[in-house]
């Protein structure tokens, strides 16, 4: 194990993965001078036949990343933001969701979209959405959500050996956050949450940027004898049903808490299936912490109004009754 | 640009290629041309469940372009996207399987009509998004130039496509990076139920001309299209960069079958404007043929076993893609990824 910032996690990914595949190329806007972190040094070592600056025209560069599958290379696209996954949202919903199955299976298509996501620096409406929605109701794209260095590192090694499109969404905010790494091979596959923090009374249901938080509130839930479950569920598509299921089995309450609009946000999603295929087991209503339907503001104090909070995440676990078990 | 104007650009026929070549293009054109009258006849007797957009009118197009590419070569197609496919060698049989939703359809019956692709002979597939292949091709014709393999990435697209933003952000990366990208502009005058001219702002052919060079064909004329092509191959091989081809051409169908059903009565065109494309001059099936007379490369012997061997094969298709069974009901669960259910 060594320590690691969330970014550099991704960038030890992105370095071991190219120097494994030599048919893994990067591209995007700015990429050669790594304006985000994550790409640094790659092309420096890898040259502009691997890492290349494109024109900023996301709805070309979507299509290009499919194209370019066809002469055997895996794209790794990087979008900057999660926002402009709308400007390039046609070849990504149209083409690359749907292409595999209008072809009847004649092709596999690897290609990597890295977007940074989620507010919290007063970055404003249009660069701090949280798209994973909206990529969720496509069908055929899968979408990790990385909560720690740890996973970051693991989901995005996975992502890229990857036969299937898969959007790597980076947790705007957590690109500082320290966490330990395994030394060596570290692949974390699709699918299998963790169990970020055990708990008896409640469970509490989120991904990437937003599981921080809720094991910020557990530690508080804690302190008056409440003890939550953390499911950190790592991927949203796929998603690992059985493991919430599995948690409010053990609790009989859950709180899902979640980075993106309420109306169809993943949140709601969860759920909704809590409530079909956990009804058995739940004891009280599941509440939903997420982000009222509306645009992210700019000013600090309206900005942290509408983005889960820990605050938000006590008392929603209070308001359905969570309470220390009888001994 | 009307009948009269198309005459005027310059035949194709100084670029002569031998007689094997030239009876080659003509029954790939008069294939094209029998399957989809074929398809047309047979929508209206509602022998297949989705809508089909035909591409009588325009088939010197995709067999001029088609021959003179390497299997090895890519092309994107649209949503009329019959005559690419068949052009660049694909098969007529999986295609009409395909149409009537067969489990041994090229596409297993998932995409029908307006998808038909066939990736092993480099068909990135027909589009049902107008415009939806320029990105594709070009990014097939990044990896290419990545490469340094001498493929080059085909797009083929409409005057109405030509109005999407994505034709200028493609033009300028193919551009920017000299990828080995033809833009094969089909204008037919029409953008689906519109005349092109009412939603069109400037010259097609100047938009290009910023990035590229490019050149105004009669798309009628098989032996034009194919010199034009020629000469942009040529420059994608040797790693000099795209070019733009406009080939000027009609759309003698409707948007799709049975368009009177949408019109309800209205109209976009006249019936004396299809038929001024339709004279034995300007119809490009017919006059390749008559051109093949002239020059004494097929006496009425040999054109009647062409076309008889194109009649066949129709009726063979047909025949294969009525019996075949109905595409598999659960298959879409397994296809959306590799390896993974849905």
């Amino acid at each position: 194990m060594s320590r690691k910032r969330y970014i550099q996690a991704i960038n030890e990914a992105l370095f071991e993965e190219m120097e494994r595949d030599e048919n893994v190329i990067l591209i995007g806007e700015d990429v050669e001078l790594a304006i985000f972190g994550d790409a640094r040094g790659l092309y420096e070592r890898f040259g502009r036949n691997r890492i290349r600056n494109t024109p900023i025209c996301e709805a070309t560069l979507t299509g290009m990343a499919l194209g370019a599958t066809a002469a055997g290379y895996h794209v790794i696209l990087h979008m900057m933001f999660a926002n402009f996954v709308y400007t390039g949202f046609d070849a990504i919903a149209n083409q690359i969701a749907k292409m595999r199955l209008m072809t009847g299976g004649q092709i596999e298509i690897p290609i990597t979209f890295i977007a940074g996501y989620g507010g919290g620096g007063s970055n404003a409406a249009q660069h701090s959405d949280s798209a994973h929605p909206v990529l969720m109701n496509l069908g055929g794209i899968n979408v990790a959500m990385p909560s720690n260095s740890a996973d970051a590192k693991g989901l995005l090694k996975t992502a890229i050996r990857s036969r299937n499109p898969c959007f790597f969404l980076e947790a705007s905010a957590r690109g500082g956050q320290m966490g330990e790494v395994p030394d060596g091979e570290h692949l974390v596959p699709f699918g299998k949450a963790a169990i970020a923090r055990a708990g008896t009374d409640v469970s509490i249901v989120t991904v990437g940027s937003t599981v921080r938080t809720c094991l910020d509130a557990a530690q508080t839930l804690a302190e008056a004898g409440i003890e939550a479950e953390v499911i950190d569920l790592r991927t949203v598509v796929p998603l690992d049903e059985d493991a919430v299921l599995a948690s409010i089995a053990r609790t009989g309450r859950l709180v899902v808490v979640d980075e993106s609009r309420d109306r169809c946000g993943a949140g709601s999603y969860i759920a909704a299936i809590a409530a079909d295929k956990g009804f058995k087991s739940l004891k009280a209503p599941v509440k939903r912490v997420n982000i009222p339907n509306v645009a992210i503001p700019y000013a600090p104090g309206a900005e942290a109004e509408v983005l889960p909070s820990v605050e938000k995440i006590v008392a929603a676990v209070n308001q359905i009754g969570a309470r220390r078990r009888a001994a | 640009m009307n009948v009269a104007q198309a005459s005027k650009l310059q035949s194709g026929a100084e670029a002569m290629p031998d007689k094997g070549t030239c009876l080659n293009l003509y029954s790939r054109m008069l294939l094209i041309r029998r399957a989809e009258e074929c398809l047309a006849r047979l929508s209206q007797e509602g022998k297949f469940p989705g809508a089909v957009h035909l591409y009588i009118g325009q088939e010197a197009v995709a067999v001029g372009v088609c021959s003179t590419l390497e299997a090895r070569d890519w092309i994107t197609s649209t949503h009329r996207g019959h005559g690419h496919f068949l052009a660049k060698g694909g098969e007529l049989k999986s295609m009409y399987a395909e149409i009537w939703g067969r489990a041994d359809g090229i596409c297993r019956g998932m995409g029908g009509s307006m998808h038909v692709a066939d990736f092993s002979k480099g068909i990135l597939g027909a589009n049902g998004i107008v415009g939806g292949g320029f990105a594709i091709a070009t990014g097939a014709a990044f990896g290419a130039k990545l490469r340094a393999d001498g493929r080059v990435a085909v797009c083929f697209f409409g005057d109405g496509a030509a109005n999407q933003g994505v034709f200028m952000e493609s033009m300028n990366v193919s551009s920017a990076w000299e990828l080995p990208t033809i833009f094969v502009c089909e204008n037919n005058g029409l953008s689906e139920f519109t005349v092109s001219s009412t939603v069109t702002g400037g010259a097609l052919v100047d938009r290009a001309r910023a990035f590229m060079p490019t050149t105004i064909v009669d798309g009628n004329d098989v032996l034009a299209v194919r010199a034009a092509t020629e000469k942009a191959v040529a420059r994608a091989r040797s790693g000099k960069g795209p070019s733009y081809i406009e080939c000027i051409t009609y759309r003698i169908r409707g948007h799709l079958e049975a368009e009177e059903a949408f019109l309800a009565g209205g109209k976009y065109r006249t019936a004396p404007e299809i038929a001024a494309w339709q004279t034995p001059e300007r119809d490009p099936v017919s006059r390749f043929e008559s051109f093949l007379g002239r020059q004494g490369m097929a006496d009425a012997a040999v054109l009647s076993a062409i076309q008889q061997e194109v009649a066949d094969s129709v009726e063979k298709a047909v025949a294969h893609a009525e019996a075949g069974e109905p595409a598999d009901t659960k298959l879409a669960y397994s296809l959306m990824f590799a390896g993974q259910e849905a």
